[in-house]
């Protein structure tokens, strides 16, 4: 690699906290200027677009509880995903696991007779159990046959799908719903409370906001936690001192799969009140949340503000379709332009580049 | 010391300087690593850069092969400034470097590795015939024998080394930039790698050569500059100066060769190997029926070139690695495919080859890496957390017995300077007062002042009355160290020798396969 004379690249020590803000803030900036270009393209003006993003999200009541409810699946599985991270598994099955514990909520919902006190909690257990179930296969196959995670995450997303669809096609749909592909609605019961009439179905968002504190804990002052870190890390450090890279991985997986199948639960108990189609009940939460982590640079507690701020963008993405008529997908281009900004950033945080020309002789 | 003026030579008269380097300044964040560097290499002469580990050895010569970019300072190649922006520049000015770790791709062949990178050929296609032609011609010229068409993992390290030799031959150079070439080498290879380094300034090449090893300088060198922290301390001629001498100038004080030994005091027997087998990670045989015994209160050196064993020997007795047949007693325990914790648990210390990769965690805190294998027991627990209180005196405790020099406790284990994680590493082992120690290359790349520490430290867990097993590829480390020594050969011990009796050629002949001594364990 050969760079103009008038930079040079330095190896950075240990990057402070600012830094690592200072830089993951640079690529959000980054991220905006480029997504600009696209509402440009749109014969948008990006300045317009990111005000009406703002109003909208932020702006009313309305669109803030909105974007509190998008925030809850994201921080939920965010947190989980952060934990995942740090044991250097890349789970980017998420989605499928929120789908495997909405069914596993669904099937309690409907199915069960559990008497009704006992029957959220008994979902939110479910949903737990589904997701932790769908995300130890992986971490089983990865820790002992060496089987690439990323591939066998992302695949059971849609063999997750599948189960969905076959449910409420086949032996779930609902007979009370006139041909179309739901399962009944749940008994009120099973249905979540929220805030008044908001959206905000607030048992989900209270479990998130404690799994934060208890997960940064975890992470950092237990001892599956300094196991997780060290199996991160330095996996042969792992091995040298005796770590079971299977049993940390696996419990790792539980933690990241169970959350992820708890925002499965909110879904479906505290929005939809029954099971749909795959697409309706996530909108990528799993792979947004993917970002969440990372820009909350795998720290749990972190993962509250940056799920804020993924749930203002897809807020968003409904604000911009309906005001300036453009499509939400625009949203998935802009996430995807963070992530990309946010890891090709990873580098500045190891090496610091300076302006400045060399002498040459 | 100063440099003194009739230390230093200026470059004779009629002869050439090929390189010139003056004033050269490289700042790392924190550290200077070449701090106003003048260098003068005439050509046709091997020119030693002598200096312990942090000198600034490798730096210069990584800014002279364009890796790194003098933030001051001159090159100057033939009396013409030229900036070398990359080691394609490098090559440009006909200058070639042979690292210190190899830069080979495994799985291609001798000639695809030279090769390499190079725009020759008709389009897509290699001209074979007329590369493999001219690579045989430099091997033989220059006593380089390497079969063209072997894959490079096949090669031994010195195999491996002249393919590394041949490429930048192959490229041209004229000045060649050696990197420690010596220290994974045999006796015998290094004789020969000496040959080669004549032939090629015989034939008007220039050879820079780095090392740390005083013999190597007064055996190859024409001239030698010697180097300490970041800056000349002199520049003299072979002929003119003597080993001492040259030892007092590059650690600045004078150095005790010999570390002070008292015959061992042999106790009960603490660990008895019979017929051990094991495969290496391509799964070829790599320890063929290897049996020893170790006893209390001695070193057992086990000598041997890289790659005939000793690594997964080390791996077998920690836990590393699964052995096929045999048997391995610690006492009454066999420690043959136990776990690694278990292995600990036993109370044997592993300071593994990998200091950085195996034995810490570099982005971890001095703290943390100190419990790396304690964190679980009752001294550093509380129900379910750690306890970040225990760990801290535990770490101010072992940084101030073992020296680990660093800010704090809370400092990131990368920061700290290859001697420094080696006494961690070793603080954290040593720990608990272990039974059996398997050290490996337990100074490799260390400095002196540390290097001496840490072998005091060893001789002083011998004399505690624990059994270590040290493996080195550095014969005067195993010599100055063990109180017998197993030569390892083909994953076969080749012989056990007292080292009050043992003959250096003897077991250079024995690393080298070509001799065998019968084995009483």
């Amino acid at each position: 690699m050969s760079l103009p004379g008038w930079l040079t690249v330095e190896r950075r020590p240990a990057p402070s906290a600012w830094v690592v803000f200072g830089i993951s803030f640079a690529a959000i900036i980054a991220a905006l200027v480029a997504a600009g270009i696209f509402f440009q393209a749109y014969g948008v003006s990006p300045f317009r677009a990111y005000g009406d993003i703002l109003r909208g999200a932020l702006g009313s009541e309305l669109g803030l509880t909105e974007t509190i409810r998008r925030m809850i699946p994201l921080l939920v599985i965010g947190i989980g995903l952060a934990v995942a991270f740090r044991a250097l598994f890349w789970n980017i099955g998420a989605d499928g696991q929120l789908l495997i514990g909405a069914v596993a909520a669904s099937g309690i919902a409907l199915f069960s007779g559990i008497p009704d006190p006992l029957l959220i909690p008994a979902m939110f257990l479910g949903g737990f159990l589904g997701g932790a179930a769908w995300g130890v296969v992986p971490a089983f196959l990865k820790a002992r046959l060496g089987i690439n995670d990323v591939i066998t995450t992302l695949m059971l997303n849609y063999v997750a799908i599948s189960i969905v669809e076959w449910l409420i096609h086949g032996p779930w749909k609902g007979p009370t719903m006139r041909g179309f592909a739901y399962t009944d609605k749940f008994p009120a019961a099973a249905v979540l409370p929220t805030i008044a009439t908001t959206r905000i179905h607030w048992p989900t968002l209270l479990i998130g906001l404690v799994a934060a504190a208890i997960f940064f804990l975890l992470v950092q002052r237990t001892r599956l936690g300094f196991e997780i870190r060290v199996v991160g890390e330095n996996p042969y450090a792992a091995r040298f001192s005796g770590i079971s890279r299977t049993k940390v991985t696996v419990l790792a997986m539980v933690i990241s799969g169970g959350l992820a199948g708890i925002a499965g639960v909110g879904e479906v108990a505290g929005i939809h009140h029954m099971l749909l189609g795959p697409s309706h009940i996530s909108l990528g939460y799993g792979y947004t949340a993917i970002i969440v982590a990372w820009l909350a640079r795998r720290n749990p507690l972190a993962v509250i503000v940056t799920s804020f701020l993924f749930g203002v963008i897809m807020r968003g993405g409904d604000v911009i379709k309906v005001s300036l008529g453009l499509p939400f997908q625009l949203v998935n281009v802009f996430n995807g332009l963070i992530l990309f900004f946010l890891i090709g950033s990873e580098i500045l945080m190891r090496y610091r580049i300076r302006i400045g020309r060399r002498e040459a002789a | 010391m100063r440099t003194e003026a009739s230390l230093t030579t200026s470059v004779p008269d009629g002869v050439r300087a090929v390189v010139e380097m003056r004033g050269i300044v490289k700042r790392f964040p924190g550290v200077v690593a070449n701090d106003g560097i003048d260098l003068t290499v005439s050509k046709g002469e091997i020119h030693c850069l002598l200096g312990e580990n942090g000198a600034g050895k490798t730096t210069l010569m990584r800014i002279l092969y364009g890796l790194y970019q003098p933030d001051e300072g001159a090159i100057l190649l033939h009396g013409q400034a030229v900036r070398i922006s990359s080691p394609k520049a490098a090559l440009a000015h006909r200058i070639g470097m042979v690292h210190q770790h190899f830069h080979l791709v495994p799985t291609l062949s001798v000639e695809e590795n030279i090769v390499l990178g190079l725009s020759e050929g008709t389009g897509p296609f290699l001209r074979v015939r007329r590369t493999r032609d001219r690579i045989e011609r430099l091997a033989e010229e220059y006593g380089l024998p390497v079969d063209p068409v072997a894959k490079v993992w096949q090669l031994s390290v010195g195999q491996q080394q002249r393919v590394e030799i041949l490429k930048a031959l192959y490229r041209d150079a004229d000045v060649l930039i050696m990197d420690e070439p010596t220290s994974v080498l045999t006796p015998q290879e290094v004789e020969s790698l000496f040959g080669t380094l004549r032939t090629l300034v015989d034939d008007g090449l220039t050879v820079v050569f780095i090392t740390h090893k005083l013999d190597e300088v007064m055996e190859i060198s024409d001239r030698v500059t010697v180097l300490r922290k970041g800056r000349v301390v002199a520049t003299v001629r072979t002929k003119a100066t003597t080993k001492e001498e040259l030892a007092t100038m590059m650690v600045g004080r004078e150095v005790v060769f010999r570390i002070e030994k008292t015959p061992p005091q042999r106790g009960e027997k603490v660990l008895e190997v019979r017929d051990l087998s094991a495969d290496n990670d391509r799964g070829l045989p790599a320890l063929r029926g290897v049996s020893f015994d170790l006893y209390a209160g001695e070193i057992l050196g086990v000598a041997g070139v890289s790659g005939n064993g000793q690594h997964e020997l080390s791996e077998v007795l920690t836990g590393l690695r699964k052995a096929h047949r045999g048997s391995a007693f610690l006492e009454t325990r066999n420690l043959a495919n136990a776990s690694a914790r278990e292995i600990a648990d036993l109370g044997v210390a592993h300071v593994p080859t990998e200091r950085i990769r195996m034995g810490t965690v570099p982005t971890m805190t001095i703290r943390e890496n100190l419990i790396l294998k304690s964190y679980r027991t009752a001294q550093f627990c509380r129900w379910i957390f750690l306890d970040e209180k225990e760990a801290h005196r535990n770490a101010c405790g072992a940084m101030k017995e073992y020296e680990i020099s660093a800010p704090s406790d809370g400092t990131i284990a990368r920061n700290l300077s290859g001697g420094n994680i080696q006494r961690l590493v070793l603080a954290r082992e040593l720990c608990g007062s272990p039974k059996l120690v398997v050290a490996a290359h337990p100074t490799y790349g260390l400095d002196v002042g540390a290097t001496e520490q840490i072998r005091q430290v060893l001789l002083d867990q011998r004399d505690r009355g624990a059994g270590i097993l040290l493996i080195s590829e550095d014969l005067d480390e195993i010599l100055q160290l063990s109180d017998r020594i197993l030569i390892l050969f083909g994953g076969e011990v080749m012989g056990i020798v007292q080292s009050s009796e043992a003959d250096l050629e003897e077991i250079g002949l024995m690393m080298a396969g070509s001799r065998r001594r019968e084995v009483t364990v």
